[in-house]
């Protein structure tokens, strides 16, 4: 069972950031090499980010997060930085259940207000995010029921793991 | 109330009575990666312990994004599919073969299918009638294991479509000019499907094309009926008994509703780093360009190739500007040496690259240096897409990179004559 509440320092970026600028396709080669691959983490875009980010520092992103490509490596390098979870005002569609399916949450919420190093704190369950600087709740609602049973389990494969189905979590 | 194309496909392949935003579970009817998503993929598939594809004669690995592969750890990831290729029963598309969505419209996708790439423009099937949609590796790996995965039944977006394209004018001047009209995020979670009296002018690899790009709207679909356009084009690809009619019903309900007159299009540009940064060719000014690149699963068919090459027949390129040509297939590749393409782009002063996806991702065959200007028919702009963020990409149709070629910088090919 994943951890429903994350706390962590926001580190913000701004909109429109692409799955190219998560991992620029040039370092294709090194995608059996995950390791080597997450130390070059969003570099043109957030030059410094993989020494920068702590475990459980959260990603805070504009409109338009993970746009692009279907490269699941994007989410699995941005959870081997050490983020605990995504908070976005929105998400492109193809990164969001791929985060989820490598347990990485996803959170929507208006993320306009975090400002850099803010002190977070999601609460999954309750559809609520605290920031402790600004002394503000914002809320983030709350994932259909099959994709929270995924992200409980650690994840899609986790989860077919379990179950050895999809059909039990409808 | 009836149903739209998305919603109809879905509720037959769930076998229920789908409507949007229904969380569905359906059939997978093919299933594809790719060489840079592959090997994730397949390990993760291993992972899940179920052993064996559910049909591995509908499961392809296609070699395509580094073919020829330009790196050992990419040639060994090409031998590690081929291993699981020849263990599992899978269908390996090797390198040379070409790009996966071409191949797949050329070969594997019917009308009402449900397709799944590892790969985000598997929407190209759209074209065809079928539901294609990209998804991540845990996902294609769950499809490929159960031949099934859920799904949340989108709105879609109605586009009416009346009149038709004039040439120079290419569907990709639609597509861009929609991208550009809905911005990168305009349709996410949403499929576009297609209609009007304007959907008949269009053949199928021009379908293709739109289809292709949905995803740089963030729709999950592009979809097309399927007409008897989507019969000519079966029956060109030798086989006519995978066409069935498709067409959403007249009372379905749409999210929104669009309308374009395909006469009122002009060649546009999408200009550095995103999509939607969408302008008429004409109203650019002096944009000098180093590199045009003719190719890829958007605008690497024949009928691009064809266009190309009747445009700079007896001419030469201009002297600073290099032009690749990548056919999208083996098939595309032979057809323009038969059809005598390659020796006009050649004599033209053209570089011709193996079919696959060459450039366009920023992996080998292709990649700009600092600085550099790149026009190409591609469908993605990004910093960095083409191997170097200090580089410039500008995405056009195929008549547009014609023009372009012939003249150094970006031109409107209505003033090419
Ligand atoms: S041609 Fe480009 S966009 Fe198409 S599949 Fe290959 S890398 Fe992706």
């Amino acid at each position: 069972m994943a951890d429903s509440v994350f706390k962590g320092n926001a580190i913000t970026i701004g909109d429109d950031v692409s799955t190219d600028d998560i991992i620029p396709g040039r370092f294709a080669h090194l995608r059996s090499n995950l390791p080597e691959l997450a130390t070059h983490t969003l570099e043109d875009r957030l030059p410094g980010f993989y020494e920068r980010a702590q475990p459980g520092d959260i990603l805070v992103g504009g409109r338009n997060f993970g746009l692009g490509s279907s490269r699941e490596h994007a989410p699995v390098v941005i959870r081997m930085a050490g983020i605990s979870a995504i908070l976005v005002r929105s998400v492109a569609r193809i990164f969001y259940r791929n985060a989820i399916n490598q347990g990485l949450a996803v959170l929507i919420c208006d993320t306009s207000g975090i400002t850099d190093g803010d002190e977070l704190e999601i609460r999954l369950n309750d559809g609520i995010v605290v920031n402790h600087r600004a002394g503000e709740e914002l809320s983030c609602g709350r994932m259909p029921p099959l994709m929270s049973n995924i992200l409980a389990a650690g994840g899609l494969i986790p989860y077919i793991k379990e179950h050895g189905t999809l059909d039990s979590g409808t | 109330m009836g149903k739209t194309l998305a919603e109809k496909i879905l509720a037959e392949r769930s076998g229920t009575d789908a409507w949007a935003n229904d969380i569905v579970i359906s059939r997978v009817d093919l299933v594809f990666v790719q060489d840079t998503t592959g090997p994730l993929t397949i390990r993760l598939f291993n992972e899940t312990g179920i052993g064996r594809p559910a049909v591995p004669e509908r499961t392809i690995l296609f070699m395509d994004h580094a073919a020829p592969s330009p790196a050992r750890q990419l040639s060994t990831d090409h031998v590690f599919m081929r291993e699981f290729g020849r263990q599992s029963g899978c269908v390996v598309s090797d390198v040379g073969e070409g790009v996966c969505h071409q191949i797949v419209a050329e070969r594997y996708a019917r009308p009402g299918e449900v397709v799944v790439g590892a790969d985000s423009h598997s929407v190209t099937a759209g074209g065809l009638g079928a539901f294609g949609t990209g998804m991540g590796s845990s996902d294609v790996a769950v499809a490929m294991a159960l031949g099934r995965n859920w799904f949340r039944v989108p709105e879609s977006l109605g586009i009416t479509l009346t009149g038709q394209l004039s040439p120079p004018v290419c569907s990709k001047d639609l597509i861009l000019y929609l991208i550009g009209l809905l911005g990168a995020d305009g349709a996410t979670y949403m499929a576009l499907e297609f209609s009007g009296p304007g959907v008949a002018s269009l053949t199928v690899p021009d379908r293709l094309v739109v289809s292709n790009m949905a995803v740089e709207a963030g729709a999950k679909a592009g979809l097309f009926p399927s007409d008897e356009r989507t019969r000519d084009f079966l029956e060109s690809m030798e086989r006519g008994h995978d066409y069935v009619p498709l067409f959403p019903d007249a009372d379905a309900k749409y999210a929104g509703a669009i309308r374009v007159a395909l006469d009122s299009l002009v060649p546009v540009v999408s200009c550095p780093h995103t999509v939607d940064n969408v302008s008429p060719a004409a109203e650019l000014g002096d944009v000098r360009v180093d590199q045009v690149f003719l190719g890829t699963c958007t605008n690497g068919r024949i009928e691009d190739i064809a266009m190309v090459a009747a445009m700079v027949s007896g001419r030469k390129k201009a002297e600073s500007t290099r032009v690749l040509v990548a056919p999208a297939s083996r098939q595309v590749l032979l057809r323009a040496i038969e059809q005598g393409h390659i020796a006009t782009l050649v004599e033209f002063g053209a570089t011709i690259l193996p079919p696959g996806c060459a450039g366009c991702l920023g992996l080998h065959q292709g990649i700009l240096g600092d600085g550099e200007v790149c026009l190409s028919t591609a469908n993605r702009n990004f910093k960095g897409r083409m191997g170097n963020p200090d580089a410039f990409v500008y995405l056009a149709s195929p008549a547009t990179a014609a023009a372009t070629a012939i003249r150094g910088c970006i031109t409107d090919p209505r003033e090419i004559s």
